[in-house]
C-alpha cells in the first residue's frame, strides 16, 4: 500500500512537471525555443521512432556499448579475481590501477581517437576503459571478501585450483561483482553517448547533438528521453537478472534484515 | 581396536614469520591417533591447537618434523581427513541448497549421482536432517548447520575426522545432542576422531585418550586416558599445571 502510494504521487510529480512544462511553453512564459511544448517533444519522438531512425541509432549505440561492456566485464573479472586471491597480483597491478583510475575517462577519448581513429574501435575501446575499473574494483573486494575457512574447506574437500575458482570463490563473489557490474552498466552508456558525441556519425549520442546543432530543440529532447527509457530499461533488466540469478543472496539479505 | 596409527606425527613444530619477527607456535609435537581412536586436545587458548589440526589436515605445512597418515606423509590437503571447522557455518556455501553442501566437491560420475544422492540423503536422515534436504544453510539453526557439516566430512568415509571446537557456539540443549551424536558416529563409522575442546564434559565423556597441549611453543605436556576413571577435577589440575585454561 506504502510503496502504490509512493509510486502514484512519483507519477503524479512527473505528470504535474510536464503539464507545468506544456502549459508554460504554449503560454510563453517559458522560451518556446529552449522549452518546446512536451506535445511537440512526443511528436518528434514518435516520428523518429517510425521512420527508424531512432530504432537504428539505439541498436548502433547499444552494440558498440554492449561490446566495450563486455570486453570490461571480460578483463575486469578476469583479473580481478586474480588480484583478489593472489596478493602478488594485488600489489603488483595497484600503483598502476590507483594512477589510471581517477583519469576521467572522456580524457582518454583523444588518445583513443589517435590510436584508433572515429570509428567503432574507438568508441568501444573508451567504454570498455570505462567500465573496466568499477567491475576490477568490485571483483577484487568481492574476491577478498570470501571467507577464508570457506576457501580451506575447498582445499580440504581435495579442489583443485580452477574448481575452487569456479565452484566456490566465483560464486562467493558474485553478488559484489553484480554490484560492479550493475555500476559499469550505467558508465557505459554514458560513454558510449559522450563517444558518440565527441566524433560520431551514428548512435543516439550524435543524433541528440546533430538535432542541437540544427536547431530541432523538440526532437532534441525527445531524443534525450529515448535515452533515458533505455537506460531505465538497461537498468531494470539488470535488476531482473540479478534477482534471478543471485536469488540465494536475496533471499539470504531479507531473511537476516530485521 | 588396533593399535596401528592412523595419523602420526613426529617432532612437529611451526614458527610462523610476523612483522616482529619469528613466532614460534608448536615445538616438537609427538602424537599418535590410533585406528578408531577419539583423542581429544586440550590447551590454553591460542596455544596451537588449531595449528596442529590444520597440520594433521595437511592445510598447513609444519616447519619442522613429519605427518604421516596411514604411513604416507601427508604433503598438501588431505581428502581422507575429514576436518569441520570452528566458523562451521562460513564453511557452508549459502548458495547451495543442505544436500548439495553435503554432496560439495565429490567427483562424481553423471551415472553415479543419483547413487550418491541417496547415499547423502540417507547420512542426512541419520542426523536427523531428513525434512532439510533442499533447504538453504541460512534457513537453519546453528546445530542443523553443524551436523550438515559434519555430514559432508562423513560422507567421503575419511580416515580421520578432525573437529575444531564445533560445539562452542551453539546452546546447551543442542550440543547435549551433537555430542551424543558424535559419539554414536564415532561407534558407526569406521574413522578415528580428533577432537578441540575447552569442555572438559566433552573430553571426558566423549574421548578415549585426551592430549594437553602446553607451553609457549606449544607441546604435549600430558597425555591421559580417560577410560581409567579420570575426573574433571584431574583434568582441570593437569591443565593448570600445563598453563591451560577450560
Amino acid at each position: 500500500m506504502v510503496n502504490n502510494r509512493g509510486r502514484l504521487l512519483g507519477a503524479g510529480l512527473v505528470a504535474l512537471m510536464l503539464s507545468g512544462w506544456e502549459v508554460a511553453s504554449l503560454a510563453g512564459w517559458l522560451n518556446p525555443f529552449l522549452f518546446p511544448p512536451v506535445h511537440a517533444i512526443l511528436v518528434g519522438l514518435a516520428e523518429s521512432l517510425l521512420d527508424g531512425r531512432l530504432v537504428a541509432a539505439v541498436t548502433a549505440s547499444l552494440a558498440r556499448g554492449g561490446a566495450g561492456y563486455l570486453i570490461a566485464a571480460l578483463a575486469g573479472i578476469g583479473l580481478g579475481t586474480l588480484a583478489g586471491y593472489h596478493p602478488v597480483v594485488r600489489q603488483a597491478i595497484e600503483p598502476i590501477v590507483d594512477l589510471v583510475r581517477p583519469l576521467p575517462s572522456p580524457a582518454i577519448i583523444p588518445v583513443a581517437i589517435l590510436f584508433l581513429g572515429i570509428g567503432a574501435a574507438m568508441k568501444i575501446f573508451i567504454v570498455a576503459w570505462a567500465c573496466f575499473f568499477p567491475i576490477l574494483l568490485n571483483t577484487v573486494d568481492g574476491v577478498r571478501g570470501v571467507p577464508t575457512p570457506l576457501i580451506e574447506t575447498a582445499r580440504n574437500l581435495g579442489l583443485g585450483y580452477f574448481r575452487t575458482l569456479r565452484d566456490v570463490i566465483l560464486p562467493s563473489a558474485s553478488p559484489t561483482i553484480g554490484t560492479g557490474l550493475r555500476i559499469s552498466l550505467a558508465i557505459m552508456l554514458i560513454l558510449t553517448v559522450v563517444a558518440e558525441m565527441v566524433a560520431g556519425s551514428s548512435g543516439i549520442g550524435y543524433l541528440i547533438l546533430e538535432a542541437e546543432r540544427t536547431f530541432r530543440v523538440a526532437e532534441m529532447y525527445g531524443f534525450i528521453l529515448a535515452l533515458a527509457t533505455v537506460g531505465l530499461l538497461l537498468n531494470r533488466g539488470f535488476l531482473a537478472l540479478d534477482r534471478r540469478l543471485l536469488a540465494w543472496h536475496h533471499a539470504m539479505q531479507r531473511r537476516s534484515t530485521p | 581396536m588396533s593399535q596401528r596409527a592412523s595419523l602420526s606425527l613426529g617432532s612437529v613444530g611451526m614458527v610462523f614469520q610476523g612483522s616482529d619477527g619469528p613466532n614460534a607456535v608448536l615445538d616438537h609435537v609427538d602424537l599418535d591417533v590410533a585406528e578408531g581412536d577419539f583423542l581429544a586436545i586440550v590447551g590454553r587458548s591460542g596455544c596451537g591447537k588449531t595449528t596442529l589440526l590444520r597440520i594433521m589436515a595437511g592445510l598447513q605445512r609444519p616447519t619442522s618434523g613429519r605427518v604421516l597418515l596411514e604411513g604416507c606423509p601427508v604433503t598438501g590437503p588431505e581428502p581422507r581427513v575429514g576436518l569441520v571447522f570452528q566458523h562451521y557455518a562460513a564453511t557452508l556455501l549459502p548458495w547451495k541448497r543442505a544436500l548439495d553442501n553435503v554432496l560439495f566437491g565429490l567427483s562424481m560420475r553423471r551415472a553415479d549421482r543419483g547413487a550418491w544422492r541417496e547415499r547423502g540423503l540417507a547420512l542426512m536422515a541419520r542426523m536427523g536432517l531428513e525434512e532439510c534436504a533442499e533447504r538453504y544453510p541460512w534457513e537453519l539453526s546453528g546445530g542443523m548447520q553443524q551436523r550438515i557439516v559434519l555430514a559432508r566430512a562423513l560422507i567421503r568415509a575419511p580416515r580421520v575426522l578432525l573437529l575444531d571446537e564445533p560445539f562452542a557456539s551453539v546452546d546447551e540443549t543442542t550440543r547435549a545432542g551433537l555430542q551424543e551424536l558424535l559419539r554414536g558416529l564415532h561407534r558407526t563409522e569406521a574413522c578415528s576422531i580428533v577432537l578441540v575442546t575447552h569442555n572438559l564434559e566433552e573430553v571426558i565423556h566423549l574421548s578415549r585418550r585426551v592430549v594437553i597441549l602446553g607451553g609457549r611453543p606449544a607441546r604435549v605436556e600430558r597425555a591421559l586416558d580417560t577410560a581409567r576413571g579420570l575426573t574433571r577435577e584431574t583434568l582441570r589440575s593437569h591443565l593448570s599445571v600445563a598453563g591451560g585454561a577450560a
